[in-house]
Order: C-alpha cells, then sequence, then structure tokens
C-alpha cells in the first residue's frame, strides 16, 4: 500500500476521535468578556473535557437553592482537544439562564456543562473527511457562534477549501467575534466574510441597512453549481427563510444543514 | 411555541442512548421520507416534547420526562439507521 493510504487510514482514526462521548461535567468560569452591548464570551475551563468538533454545542444547567433546574443549549466557539471550552451568549430579555450567563456570572463562578452533544452540524478539515466540496456559512445574529468555530478551525488546519461566511446582524455593534473574523478573512486558509447589517449600517457602507433579501442572498452566496456545502445557523425564522431560498436557487437541501435556536 | 429543530434532541437524548441520535436517519410512517433526526422539527412545553417530521409534519416521536424516568415514544417512525464506527484497519505500509 502506498503511503496515501496509510495516512488515510490515519486520518479517518482522527476523524472518529473527532465526535467524543459526551458527559456531565463541572465547568469552571476563566473569564468574562463583553462580546456585544447584549452578549458575553465566556471562557469555561472543563475538567475532563473530551474535546469537541468544530459545530458541536453544550448543554448548560442551572440548579436553584430549591432545586428548581434550567437547562439551555450553547454553541461552542472553540473546536479542538483542548479543556478550555468558549462560548458567546446572547442575552433573551425573558431569559432563564442567558440574562445570568451574560449580566451575572463572573471568573471562578462553576456551571454544570453537558456535552460536546451533536454530530450533525460539524465541520471537520478535507484532510479528515476528504470531502472537498467549498463550504458557505450563513448567520444569523448569534447563530454565528458554531459558524466561527469552523471558520477558526479552517484557518487552524490551514484547510485549503474554500469558505464564505455570509453574516446577517442588526448593526456594526452586534457583530460576534469581529477582530477575530477580520483575522480569519486574512489568513492562508480561503475565507470570504460578507456583512449584511439590518438595522444600522457602518458610515460609508454602500447598501443600506435592512433584511437580506433573495437576491442579496444569491449574491452573496457559492453559486449552487459549485456544489457548496452550507450550514445555517440563526433564529427560526431566519433559518427557514434562508433555507427555502437556498433550496429555490438550486442548491441540494442534503447539502444543507441547519441549526435553528428558536425566537427572536 | 417557536419550535427548533432535531439538534436540540442531542443533550436530552444522550441521557438514555449511547450513540448521537441527531445523526440516525429514520423514516417517517406519514410520508416515506429518510432524514437524520436533525432534521426533525422539535416542540417542546413543559409537558413535553414532540418531535415532527420536517417534510410533512408528521408526529416522529414524544418525549416525557419526570425526575427518575422519562417515556420515549416513537410512534412515526418505522426504522431508525444508525452507523457503527467503522473499523479501522491496519495496513502495512
Amino acid at each position: 500500500m502506498s503511503d496515501g493510504s496509510a495516512a488515510q487510514v490515519t486520518a479517518l482514526g482522527s476523524a472518529l476521535q473527532a465526535v467524543p462521548r459526551s458527559g456531565w461535567h463541572v465547568a469552571t468560569v476563566a473569564a468574562t468578556h463583553r462580546e456585544t452591548p447584549n452578549a458575553t464570551r465566556l471562557e469555561l475551563d472543563v475538567v475532563g473535557w473530551p474535546g469537541n468538533a468544530a459545530g458541536q454545542h453544550l448543554d448548560v444547567r442551572l440548579t436553584a437553592p430549591d432545586g428548581y433546574q434550567a437547562t439551555r443549549s450553547y454553541s461552542i466557539a472553540s473546536s479542538g482537544s483542548s479543556t478550555r471550552v468558549v462560548l458567546a451568549v446572547d442575552k433573551l430579555p425573558d431569559g432563564e439562564v442567558s440574562p445570568y450567563l451574560v449580566d451575572d456570572v463572573r471568573a471562578g463562578d462553576m456551571l454544570e456543562v453537558h456535552g460536546p452533544l451533536g454530530a450533525f452540524f460539524v465541520w471537520a478539515p478535507v484532510a479528515e473527511t476528504g470531502d472537498d466540496r467549498p463550504v458557505q456559512l450563513i448567520a444569523g445574529g448569534s447563530g454565528v457562534v458554531p459558524l466561527y468555530a469552523m471558520a477558526h478551525a479552517h484557518a487552524g488546519a490551514d484547510d485549503p477549501t474554500p469558505f464564505r461566511l455570509l453574516y446577517s446582524v442588526r448593526t456594526p455593534d452586534d457583530v460576534y467575534f469581529s477582530d477575530e473574523l477580520g483575522a480569519l478573512a486574512e489568513a492562508s486558509a480561503p475565507l470570504r466574510l460578507d456583512l449584511v447589517y439590518t438595522r444600522r449600517a457602518p458610515e460609508g457602507a454602500t447598501t443600506p441597512a435592512g433584511r437580506i433579501t433573495r437576491e442579496a442572498l444569491e449574491a452573496a452566496v457559492i453559486p449552487a453549481a459549485d456544489r457548496p456545502r452550507v450550514y445555517v445557523c440563526g433564529s427560526t425564522g431566519f433559518v427557514e427563510l434562508v433555507a427555502d431560498w437556498l433550496v429555490g436557487l438550486g442548491h441540494d437541501p442534503r447539502s444543507v444543514r441547519t441549526e435553528r435556536y428558536g425566537g427572536t | 411555541m417557536e419550535h427548533v429543530d432535531g439538534n436540540a434532541l442531542a443533550g436530552p437524548l444522550a441521557e438514555f442512548f449511547t450513540f448521537d441520535v441527531t445523526t440516525a436517519t429514520g423514516r417517517c410512517v406519514g410520508c416515506g421520507s429518510i432524514a437524520e433526526l436533525a432534521r426533525a422539527m422539535v416542540y417542546r412545553s413543559g409537558a413535553g416534547t414532540v418531535v415532527r417530521c420536517g417534510t410533512c409534519d408528521n408526529v416522529l416521536a414524544t418525549i416525557v420526562e419526570s425526575d427518575d424516568r422519562a417515556w420515549i415514544g416513537f410512534r412515526g417512525m418505522s426504522a431508525i439507521e444508525v452507523r457503527r464506527a467503522p473499523v479501522v484497519e491496519e495496513r502495512p505500509a
């Protein structure tokens, strides 16, 4: 057998390890950082965390003094074998869990987390999967978190797959990972970044703020003829609108993977 | 009630199944379509969780949990395909 096959077998082995077994863990908040006026980035140290693939999520469980428990799912912004796990949490006005995570949590606090979870909405480098089709990422608001994890993993692996990220966001102040995304767009792994502002565009923008249209989507995504793999994450309404448009534009529904986080 | 999708079942069902259910594929008895459970629609309330086919809206499964047990029904799925982890053979170089 050639060296190529041996390398392929090794790559397959690492792909299997890319989605480790989930479990409950105690996480210690290592650092918090104001991500946007409405969101906080949380860096967690999780003893026993088995690593995670780019795009996976975890569940956070909070327990009140009277025993009442609330569990919510959050996408993971980091990937790889590290036990340092990064989240970016958007505050929901009537939320039971997110206001605590965004406004109250401090370094040293402890949380219960369950993960890593989900092997559907994940991306791994072409060296592991052998899939060299281009990748289109489409984010609505805080739905950018798992897609940022994919773009970050893509740059970290210096993966040659063409990536394009279309990010729909309210205002320039609401952009998550703003500096990091700018740096990823300059990295050697190919990433093209397109931002659509729905409420307020930056000064000097050529396109006024407004909801994304079918025409704007068509202009900013890899054409269906190039057979991209597409990942869409955002509110349920955003994801279903975009997914319907993509299928209407000729994208194969099986190549479109979606993750809906619910309302607003 | 705003629904989510089958990705959200990964955590709740990891308590009971040893494989990732979201990548398992199921056949809908309503329309016959076969899709990963991640592509299903998920409606949650205090009473429990209803999983509906992403194609025809037929009820695929229901999940009701209490403190010490869970009731998981697959009333609308005729088969679930679960992938085994492939055996990685050692090959001589």
